[in-house]
């Protein structure tokens, strides 16, 4: 399809517009048509306002909110941090993740449905609400802390919430389905007969599962961690709402120049290098990101 | 009869730099069955969508009944189709498929609409399957829808294309008689694509080859059966053996040509073309495998070649023999002889092959093959 | 557990290894899967759990948060629908998510068609950039889109909120038209034409109806995505014009009450319903 559609256009305008092309596909004013109520909602709502963004953080022609970022090392701390919170996110959804997807992909569809909807019920939970239930279950009289005196485990109640723990626990809550989505549609894809043949062949479970299941999981793997890593870097909510003064991250350092100490350009600074760095991050891996493998599973 | 006649004209398609279709011209008379055959990439399924108007050719002419149809769009071209895998619309029930041609002409009166939906049903034999959904019918079935609704309207010319690739044997066989049948009874013009010879030959009227985009030969079955004018079209049409040789005389319609094994034949055939090989020229030797006669070695008199049977089975209707000829065993010849009582032959029985002169063709060395 | 030799792939292997060590190698079998399925059950109660438990929460008796609750009552809930500024946030919410359902889905719905059928100029990129509300971080669009806003009193309007939830939306209806178009069989749209349809009545009448349900699923994850929305929605309201995101997240920052648990539980019903819907639409299409 790529190949026609590449080349039509060149043999449309050869020929006297009364021709038809190709039915198979709409003409070209026909498709600029239908996609210009998107490139105009595209260039109000997202190109203008992050380029006036961008341009807010060099006021002036100068330089000065980024000699301020690099000269104070708190900045490289939060931004070091980001990555790091980011990371550990990322592995940990990984890890707990994969069986998800794995058991997912291998049940009974009945049963599957059932796994399914735990994953699905909080990707389509509000993440405030998801967030609003990790400050009840971790806060000094909250939930965890109760059951561990009950148990006897402490004494007293820990300090869990506003913490860099609390973070990460939390944002793998909210960012796990992200990871199971791709691994699930990438393993529901693979062929059982692979398994079988290796099985056959004398291979046992486990070296079955190493040596086919895994390497052929890869694709989906990459994408969920892809898609995971990217959204913690920029996320918001949670950790303002989890996190505390000693557990700044990227976004909340943002909130906080904007909504407390008001200094915008400074903000926009800071929202330049976020963004950079994710973008960075999105072309170095854009042949593994697939933002569609996610939604898909849901048909 | 409800068919008009066709003419394409030059017709042209090109996909940027790759040539798809080139300089076709065919002329299809009223109500007649006409069936584009050739291997994939023969530019067949091109040259149908530029009828139908899902193609717009690079050059060239297409005229529906004397009306130049060549840049009028597809919805306003008035032609019947029927597609691969039937296309029937899955969120319409049967007696709307058929309706929705009717509907989308402008023919509003829905008594009529479906007095005539009745009629088309009654046609294909589908009376009472009207409120069924496209998915709850058997491939046979679908396929007769399509071919309902592409009739529904009464277009001038049905497309169709490769309308049977999906169901199974016994089902095509069935089907290629029912269509017939039906095309025959409306005088539909159809011109029909198919990459199956054989069922080309059993329902066209006239057939078309293609190959590289090119029309290869335009003729009836048996002419093209009969008399190929090339080795590609004589190769792609039913079985053929080819032997390498080259011409030694040609005059007076006998051809005297010594073949690859040294045999020396001389030929005075129908097969023959016009301008036939000239002397020194090398050439292919091609009979089909039923006008191969075999004998016992030493009987089969003058002008034989020497073989020796590789294998020889029982098909049904008929024996078929592999043997190779005993001065050059790379070349394998297959012959077909009617089956009555056991095997003939056996594996390593040395024979003689005689030709039947009336047979054989000739064709320059040059000429590829289908395969 | 029982080994069903005639069935297992690796019959050999296994006889061979029944035979030499029976007990051990069910035993290690058994106590494999029973730590396979600990895990895997831990982890759909730590997904589930925080999800499920404002629900209980908010049918506390008491004025703060316990857990369990000592008895029920619906007093929160009662509390939610009668405080105004809870009831202007959700209507202003519900506004602008039913607004955004709609543009999203018309708009996410034209490109898709552009993009798959279409023959357009820069396509991958015009794809790239639809999907990059998706990914680049919400706080920054949030701040940007402050910046633009700001200055033409778009803060807390409904306008200004409909332009954004509208981008962050689109690209879930994309990504699920694209879907349904490329699973859709073009020579349905081709026999259309064949049978008399103009391109119009060929979409409206053969391509629209096909590809419904993936319409359907991109509207519904559209109004979530607008409804549930709360990094963008943070800066770009105000006094005057709060979404209920924006309102809940003051509220846990600053007044943790059960009547946030109350308001929760309605948007995870919300969230459930709508995608039980696409679930049975789904379920239908497929019988």
């Amino acid at each position: 399809m790529s190949g026609l559609s590449e080349v039509s256009p060149a043999v449309s305008a050869r020929q006297p517009r009364s021709t038809v092309a190709s039915a198979r596909f709409y003409s070209r004013s026909v498709s600029i048509g239908l996609a210009t109520p998107l490139i105009a909602a595209l260039l109000i709502g997202f190109v203008y306002p992050v380029t006036r963004l961008v341009a807010l953080s060099f006021e002036g022609g100068s330089l000065d909110n980024y000699r301020r970022l690099v000269a104070e090392p708190l900045y490289l701390d939060v931004l070091a941090s980001t990555v790091k919170v980011a990371f550990i996110v990322t592995i940990a959804s990984l890890f707990l993740g994969f069986p998800v997807a794995y058991l997912m992909a291998r049940l009974r569809h009945g049963v599957a449905m059932v796994v399914a909807a735990c994953v699905f019920i909080p990707l389509w939970t509000s993440v405030l609400v998801r967030s609003y239930a990790w400050v009840v279950l971790l806060q000094r009289n909250g939930i965890v802390n109760a059951l561990l005196a009950d148990v006897g485990i402490t004494d007293g109640p820990l300090k869990l919430i506003y913490t860099q723990g609390a973070v990460i626990v939390a944002m793998t809550h909210v960012l796990m389905p992200f990871m199971i989505l791709p691994i699930y549609s990438t393993l529901r894809t693979l062929p059982p007969d692979y398994v079988r043949a290796a099985r056959n062949l004398g291979a046992g479970a486990f070296r079955a599962f190493i040596s086919i299941t895994l390497p052929l999981s890869l694709p989906g793997v990459f994408a969920g961690s892809v898609l995971c890593f990217v959204l913690a870097l920029g996320f918001y909510i949670t950790p303002a709402l989890v996190g505390g003064p000693g557990s700044m991250l990227m976004a909340t350092l943002i909130g906080q120049q904007t909504t407390v100490l008001l200094d915008w350009p400074f903000a926009a600074a800071l929202s330049t290098v976020l963004l950079a760095v994710t973008l960075i991050f999105v072309f170095l891996f854009r042949k593994t990101l697939s933002l569609s493998k996610g939604l898909h599973s849901v048909h | 009869m409800i068919g008009q006649y066709l003419s394409l004209i030059g017709l042209d398609k090109h996909f940027g730099s790759v040539s798809a279709v080139t300089s076709l011209s065919l002329e299809i008379g009223a109500g007649e069955f006409v069936s584009l055959v050739g291997p994939s990439g023969s530019g067949k399924t091109t040259a149908l969508n530029m009828i139908a108007g899902f193609e717009g050719p690079s050059a060239g002419k297409i005229v529906i009944g004397g009306r130049d149809v060549t840049h009028v769009a597809p919805n306003r071209r008035g032609i019947g189709m029927v597609f691969q895998k039937y296309a029937l619309f899955p969120h319409l029930t049967v007696h709307q498929n058929i309706a929705f041609p009717l509907r989308m002409r402008g023919r509003s009166n829905k008594t009529r609409i479906a007095t005539r939906v009745e009629e088309m049903l009654e046609l294909v034999q589908l009376s009472s399957y009207g409120e069924r959904y496209p998915q709850q019918l058997s491939g046979g079935q679908q396929q007769r829808v399509a071919l309902a609704r592409a009739l529904a309207f009464e277009p001038p010319v049905l497309l169709m294309d490769e309308p049977l690739g999906a169901l199974d044997k016994k089902l095509r066989e069935a089907m290629q008689f029912e269509i017939k049948r039906l095309q025959e009874r409306l005088g539909a013009t159809v011109v029909y694509v198919t990459h199956d010879q054989d069922e080309a030959l059993t329902m066209s009227d006239r057939v078309a080859v293609m190959a590289g985009g090119e029309l290869m030969q335009f003729g009836t079955p048996t002419e093209l059966y009969r008399q190929p004018n090339s080795a590609f079209v004589a190769d792609f049409i039913g079985r053929m053996n080819f032997i390498e040789g080259s011409c030694i005389e040609n005059a007076d319609g006998t051809a005297v040509v010594r073949l690859s094994d040294d045999t020396v034949l001389s030929i005075r055939s129908k097969g023959l073309r016009a301008v036939g090989p000239s002397a020194g020229e090398t050439i292919k030797l091609a009979i089909r495998p039923e006008r191969v006669r075999v004998a016992k070695r030493g009987e089969g008199g003058a002008g034989c070649l020497a073989a020796v049977v590789e294998t020889c089975v029982f098909v049904g209707s008929v024996h078929i023999v592999l043997v190779r000829l005993e001065s050059r065993p790379d070349v394998l010849l297959q012959i077909q002889l009617p089956a009555d009582g056991g095997l003939p032959f056996h594996e390593r029985d040395q024979v003689d092959l005689l030709l039947d002169d009336g047979a054989i063709h000739l064709f320059p060395e040059t000429e590829r093959h289908a395969a | 557990m029982s080994i069903d030799l005639a069935r297992s792939p690796n019959r050999l292997s296994l006889v061979r290894d029944h035979y030499a060590a029976p007990a051990f190698h069910v035993f290690a079998k058994v106590f494999g899967m029973i730590t396979l399925g600990g895990v895997i059950g831990c982890v759909l109660f730590f997904l589930l759990l925080p999800t499920l438990i404002v629900i209980p929460m908010s049918l506390s008796e008491m004025d703060y948060i316990e857990f369990p609750p000592s008895g029920l009552s619906l007093k929160w809930y009662r509390a939610y629908f009668s405080d105004p500024d809870w009831m202007t946030a959700t209507w202003f919410s519900l506004k602008i998510a039913l607004a955004t359902t709609a543009t999203a889905t018309v708009i996410g719905t034209m490109a898709a068609l552009a993009i798959v059928r279409g023959r357009l100029p820069f396509r991958s990129a015009l794809q790239a950039l639809a999907l990059g509300p998706m990914i680049v971080p919400h706080i920054v669009l949030g701040v940007a889109l402050y910046l633009v806003f700001s200055p033409l009193q778009l803060t807390g309007n409904f306008f200004g909120f409909l332009i954004a939830h509208t981008v962050l939306a689109t690209p879930y209806v994309m990504i699920t038209v694209t879907a349904a178009l490329q699973r859709f069989d073009p020579s349905l749209e081709l026999a259309a034409l064949n049978c008399g349809a103009n391109r119009l009545q060929a979409f409206v009448l053969v391509v629209l109806p096909n590809i419904a349900p993936g319409v359907a699923a991109g509207a519904v994850f559209a109004f979530l995505a607008s409804f549930d929305e709360a990094t963008v929605a943070f800066f770009i309201s105000d006094i005057g014009g709060k979404s209920i995101g924006r309102k809940m997240f003051e509220d846990i920052d600053f007044n943790l009450t059960p009547v946030i648990a109350a308001v929760s539980t309605v948007l995870v019903a919300v969230s459930l319903m709508l995608m039980g819907a696409i679930h049975l639409a789904n379920a239908q299409k497929r019988n």
